[in-house]
C-alpha cells in the first residue's frame, strides 16, 4: 500500500490512475468489477483491480509504450478492456476505444489517423479483423488478445495474449515497485485521458480529445447531481467506444468509486440485468424502445384476464404514476390507492421483469425520446430521466433534476455548464467539459469552437420559461416546408417509432409542398403480430410488403397524423404518402451510425428513386438494394414497393 | 497451420458384416480411424451410413466382422459399454428431452461419471452436493465453449432446430468423449448455422484432441472439414481416402451422379 500512498500524498485526485490508488487504497475490500464468467458472478475488489492495472501497465511499458501512445481497443464490455484504459492512462498513453461491430475496412481510419501501434483486443474475431487490416496500418505492431480461445495457431508476429502481457507485468511491477507511482506522477490532468472517435453522422469520423479534467469534471457533476455513492451497481454493456458508456462505466465508476458489471454475452444482457438489479442505469431510447416493445409482445400473448388487467393498471398508471414518483400533491386519494394497488399486481412484476426494481436513476441519451415512451417508464415507477450532450462535452451538458421532469425537455444546465441559444437558434455550450481538440485537426477544432470558447453544438433548441433546454432536432435537419411551416423530421419520426411495430422511419419535406416518410417495420413485433393472425411470410421483405401490414402501419401513420394535428406549431407537417421499406436499415450499409441513427442525407440520395416516387404520385415503385452481409459478402434485395397514402386531419386549433 | 498431431489407428473396423433378415446393409466393410482425425462416413441415402455408425457403438451388433478399439476386441459391446470406453454420439433426429432446460439436458451428459448412489442424490447431500457442483463446472465450460449461455435456462422443446442440434452436441461433450459419432450434424441447418457447427466442429477437435467420425449428406461440408472419407453404396465401402482422393474416384461419382450400378 506504500505506493498507493505516496500517490496519493504527492498529488490531488486529478487523474484517473490517481482514483483509482485512492479507491485501493480507502475502499479496497468493495467490489469495483464484476463479470459473469461460466455461470458464475466474478467480483474484482478495488485493490485487485488496482494489483490487475499496474501489473498491464508494466507489461505494456515492456512492450515499449510510451507517453503520449495511443492504444486501441476493441471488443465487447470485458473488465480487462476498462482496466487497460487505465493501464495506459497510468503510462501517460491515451486509451482509444473501439466500435466491436465496425467491419474491418472501417477500423483503418481510426487505427491509421490515431497513429496506433497497440491494440488491445477481446478475441480471436478481432484479431482476424486486424490481421487482415495490419498491411494497410503500417504502424500497428502490437496486437494483444484477451481471450485465447482458438488462438493456439496463430503464429504472426506482435500477436501476443494478454496473459503473457499481465504476467511479465506482474514481475516487472515487484521488482521494481517504484516505476508506476513514478509513472503516475508525472501524469497532469491537462493530458489528454481518452480520444473517442465521433460516429459521423457526416463525412470521416474525427477523434475527440478529452482531459482528465474535463471527463473528471463532467463526472463529478453527474456524480453530485443525483448523490452517487459507492454503493451503486451498473451495468456495463454499451459500446465501449460510445462516450455515454465511457462517462457511466468509466469516469463516474471512478470518480464515485462503485461497481460496474459486465454482461456474460451479448446474448444474455436482459438476464443479467435482472440477476444484477442495477441502481444506476443507462441506455439510449433505442434500448428502453426495444424493451418495451418485449414487454408488449409477451402481453399480447398473455390470458385475457391478466391482459386486461395490465391495460386497466395502464391507464391508471399513465393518470397518476408520474405525478406520484415526482411526489407532487395534487394527486387524488382514489387515484393514490389504486396506484398502491397497481404496484402490488402490475408495476412492480414489471420492474422486475425489466429488471429494474432497484433501479434509483436511469438516463436515457443519444437521441431524442418519444414523449410516449419517456411517460412509460415514469408511469411504473422508474425514475427514468433524460440528458443532453455530446461526445465533444463528455455527454453531459443538461440533466433533468428530480422531481423537475419534463417530457419533452432535456432539463437545466449541468452544474459549472454555461449554456446559450444562438441568433440562428443553435445550442451553445461553455465550461470545464469541453473537448481540447479535435485530434490532428485545428481547422475542425477551430470550425465548433469560436473565439469566445463557445462549443456549437449544431443542435437547434430553445429555453422554455422554466430555463429547461429543449432540444428540436438537429439544426442542419430542421428544415421548412414550401409553405413556409417548420419542419423538424426528428420530432415526428420519434411519434412514429413510439409504434411497437415500427423501428425505424425517416421523413422528408424540405423544400417540399408535403410530408413523406420511409418506414422500417419492427421483425419481432409485426412477426408475431402476423403470426397470430395466421398469416405466412418468408422473411423480412416479403413480410414488409403484406397488404395487412401496410394496413398496419397506415393506421400507426394515421394515429401521428391526428396527433400532430393538435399541435398548431406542426400540424402542416403530416405524413401524407409513405412506403415500407424492402430492408432494414443498416450501419453495415453506411445508412446508420454505429449507435444506429440515421444518416438521413445518404439515405435520400440511396433511395432518391423512391422519393421521387413518392412526390410524383405512383403508386408504387420497383427498386434493387445491394446489402452487405456481416461476413463482408454482398448480395441484392430487389422489391416492388407499393406506395400508401395516409389520411391526414385539419389542423386543431387550441383554445386560447 | 493446424497444430493437432494425427496418431495411431485407435479404431479398427474389420470386414463388418450386418444384415437384418434377407437386407444385407453392411456387406464385408474395413476401415480404420485414426487418433485426432476427423473421419467421415457419406454415401446416398440407404447406403449404411447410420447403420455403421450404430455398430460401431453398440446399438447393433454386426453378424460378422470384428472392432478393435485401442487394440481391444469389442465386437460384443453395447451402448453402455460403448459409452464407458469413450465413445458418444449425436443423433440424426435429435433425442433430447424436450421439456427439460439446457443445462439440464447437457447434465445428463455427465450421469456416466457421477458416483453417488441414489439416496444421496435425492436428498443432495455430501458427496452428491460436491460432485454436482463439480459436474456444473465442467457443463459451464462446454456451455462457453458453444457459446450457448443465452439459452441456459430454457426448456430445449422452445429452441429453433440449429439451436437444438448444438445442445445436442453439448451433451455428448459433456461425456468427454475420446471418440465423437456425429450422425448428420449439419441436417437440415441453413448456411449460417452450417458454418458456425463445422467451427465448433473443428474446435472440439483442435482443442480437446477428440477424435471425430461424422456421418454428412452436404459434401461441400464433408469435403472442408475432413481428413479422410469412407464412401459406401447399396451396404458396400467403394471409396476410402482424403477428400481429393475420393472427388476423383470414379465408382464414387458414378454413385451420387445415379449411373447403373
Amino acid at each position: 500500500m506504500t505506493a498507493s500512498e505516496s500517490g496519493r500524498a504527492s498529488s490531488p485526485l486529478d487523474t484517473f490512475p490517481r482514483l483509482l490508488l485512492n479507491h485501493a487504497a480507502t475502499r479496497g475490500d468493495r467490489p469495483a468489477t464484476r463479470e459473469k464468467f461460466l455461470g458464475i458472478w466474478q467480483t474484482w475488489t478495488w485493490s485487485q483491480v488496482e494489483q490487475e492495472v499496474r501489473a498491464m501497465a508494466c507489461g505494456l511499458a515492456q512492450l515499449g509504450f510510451k507517453r503520449g501512445d495511443n492504444l486501441a481497443i476493441v471488443g465487447d464490455n470485458r473488465p480487462r478492456l476498462y482496466w487497460a484504459m487505465c493501464a495506459a492512462q497510468m503510462l501517460g498513453g491515451v486509451p482509444v476505444p473501439m466500435y466491436q461491430d465496425a467491419v474491418s475496412a472501417e477500423m483503418v481510419f481510426v487505427l491509421t489517423d490515431g497513429e496506433i501501434r497497440f491494440a488491445i483486443v477481446e478475441d480471436q474475431e478481432q484479431v482476424d479483423k486486424l490481421l487482415e487490416i495490419k498491411a494497410q496500418c503500417p504502424s500497428l505492431q502490437h496486437i494483444l488478445y484477451d481471450d485465447p480461445r482458438g488462438m493456439r495457431h496463430y503464429t504472426q508476429s506482435g500477436l501476443q495474449s494478454l496473459d503473457e502481457v499481465i504476467a511479465m507485468g506482474r514481475i516487472h511491477d515487484k521488482n521494481q515497485p517504484d516505476f508506476i507511482p513514478s509513472e503516475i506522477a508525472k501524469g497532469r490532468t491537462e493530458d489528454v485521458a481518452v480520444m473517442l472517435y465521433t460516429s459521423g453522422t457526416t463525412g470521416k469520423p474525427k477523434g475527440v480529445c478529452q482531459t482528465h479534467e474535463t471527463f473528471i469534471a463532467a463526472a463529478q457533476s453527474g456524480v453530485g447531481f443525483d448523490s452517487l455513492t459507492d454503493q451503486e451497481d451498473i451495468l456495463s454493456y454499451l459500446p465501449m467506444a460510445w462516450v455515454g458508456d465511457h462517462l457511466f462505466s468509466y469516469a463516474q465508476a471512478m470518480v464515485a468509486g462503485f461497481t460496474i458489471n459486465c454482461p456474460e454475452s451479448g446474448d444474455t444482457v436482459m438476464n443479467d440485468l435482472r440477476e444484477i438489479g442495477p441502481t444506476y442505469y443507462f441506455a439510449p431510447p433505442r434500448v428502453f424502445e426495444n424493451l418495451l416493445t418485449t414487454v408488449m409482445i409477451r402481453m399480447e400473448d398473455a390470458s385475457a384476464m391478466k391482459r386486461s388487467m395490465f391495460h386497466y393498471f395502464m391507464t391508471v398508471a399513465k393518470r397518476c404514476g408520474s405525478d406520484i414518483l415526482d411526489q407532487k400533491p395534487n394527486v387524488a386519494a382514489s387515484d393514490r390507492l389504486l396506484y398502491a394497488l397497481g404496484n402490488l399486481l402490475i408495476y412492480g412484476p414489471l420492474r422486475n421483469v425489466l429488471g429494474m426494481s432497484r433501479v434509483r436513476v436511469a438516463y436515457t441519451a443519444g437521441a431524442a425520446i418519444g414523449p410516449d415512451l419517456f411517460r412509460f417508464y415514469r408511469s411504473i415507477g422508474v425514475n427514468l430521466k433524460q440528458l443532453y450532450g455530446a461526445t465533444e462535452t463528455c455527454a453531459a451538458v443538461c440533466l433533468q433534476p428530480d422531481r423537475e421532469i419534463k417530457f419533452d425537455s432535456v432539463g437545466k444546465p449541468a452544474p459549472g455548464v454555461e449554456v446559450k441559444i444562438s441568433d440562428n437558434g443553435e445550442v451553445l455550450v461553455r465550461g470545464k467539459l469541453l473537448l481540447k481538440e479535435y485530434y490532428k485537426r485545428p481547422d475542425a477544432t477551430a470550425e465548433v469552437i469560436d473565439a469566445d470558447g463557445w462549443f456549437h453544438t449544431g443542435d437547434a433548441g430553445f429555453f422554455d420559461e422554466d430555463g429547461h433546454l429543449k432540444i428540436i432536432d438537429r439544426a442542419k435537419d430542421v428544415g421548412k416546408l414550401s409553405n413556409a411551416a417548420i419542419f423538424a423530421p426528428n420530432y415526428i419520426e420519434n411519434k412514429l417509432k413510439f409504434f411497437p411495430h415500427i423501428k425505424e422511419a425517416v421523413c422528408f419535406g424540405h423544400d417540399r409542398d408535403m410530408v413523406c416518410a420511409f418506414i422500417n417495420i419492427d421483425m419481432g413485433a409485426v412477426g408475431n403480430w402476423a403470426e397470430r393472425r395466421g398469416l405466412p411470410y418468408s422473411g423480412y421483405t416479403d413480410l414488409a410488403a403484406k397488404p395487412e401490414v401496410l394496413e398496419l402501419i397506415r393506421e400507426c401513420v394515421e394515429q401521428v397524423n391526428a396527433d400532430l394535428s393538435h399541435d398548431a406549431m406542426v400540424a402542416e407537417t403530416q405524413i401524407h404518402r409513405f412506403l415500407v421499406l424492402h430492408k432494414e436499415l443498416d450501419p453495415d450499409d453506411d445508412e446508420l451510425t454505429r449507435t444506429r441513427k440515421v444518416r438521413r442525407g445518404f439515405v435520400a440520395e440511396k433511395y432518391c428513386v423512391l422519393i421521387d416516387a413518392l412526390y410524383s404520385g405512383k403508386t408504387s415503385q420497383f427498386i434493387e438494394t445491394q446489402v452487405k452481409f456481416e461476413d463482408g459478402r454482398t448480395g441484392k434485395v430487389a422489391a416492388d414497393l407499393p406506395i400508401c397514402e395516409a389520411k391526414t386531419f385539419p389542423a386543431l386549433k387550441k383554445a386560447a | 497451420m493446424n497444430g493437432r498431431k494425427i496418431g495411431e489407428v485407435v479404431l479398427d473396423l474389420k470386414n463388418i458384416s450386418l444384415s437384418f433378415g434377407g437386407v444385407k446393409a453392411l456387406q464385408d466393410i474395413s476401415f480404420n480411424v485414426l487418433e485426432h482425425e476427423v473421419r467421415a462416413i457419406i454415401g446416398p441415402n440407404g447406403a449404411g451410413k447410420s447403420s455403421m455408425l450404430n455398430v460401431i457403438n453398440g446399438v447393433y451388433r454386426p453378424q460378422q466382422g470384428d472392432i478393435i478399439l485401442r487394440g481391444e476386441h469389442h465386437t460384443n459391446m453395447d451402448s453402455y459399454g460403448a459409452a464407458k470406453a469413450g465413445l458418444a454420439r449425436t443423433f440424426q433426429n435429435i433425442a433430447l428431452f424436450k421439456g427439460m432446460s439446457v443445462l439440464d439436458n447437457i447434465m445428463t451428459g455427465r450421469n456416466l461419471k457421477m458416483k453417488a448412489n441414489m439416496l444421496q442424490q435425492a436428498f443432495w447431500f455430501g458427496p452428491a452436493q460436491r460432485e454436482e457442483l463439480e459436474h456444473r463446472a465442467k457443463v459451464e465450460e462446454i456451455i462457453d465453449f458453444l457459446e450457448i449461455q443465452h439459452i441456459r435456462k430454457t426448456p430445449v422443446g422452445r429452441l429453433p432446430y440449429g439451436l437444438q442440434k448444438r445442445v445436442d452436441l453439448a451433451r455428448a461433450l459433456a461425456m468427454e468423449p475420446q471418440i465423437l459419432l456425429l450422425d448428420e450434424p449439419m441436417a437440415g441447418m441453413n448456411v449460417e448455422e452450417k458454418q458456425d457447427m463445422c467451427r465448433f466442429i473443428l474446435d472440439v477437435n483442435d482443442q480437446f484432441g477428440t477424435t471425430v467420425v461424422l456421418i454428412e449428406h452436404d459434401m461441400g461440408v464433408v469435403m472442408d472439414i475432413s481428413d479422410r472419407v469412407v464412401v459406401l453404396d447399396y451396404g458396400k465401402k467403394i471409396g476410402d481416402g482424403t477428400p481429393d482422393e475420393v472427388r476423383a474416384n470414379p465408382d464414387v461419382i458414378s454413385a451420387y451422379l445415379g449411373a447403373s450400378h
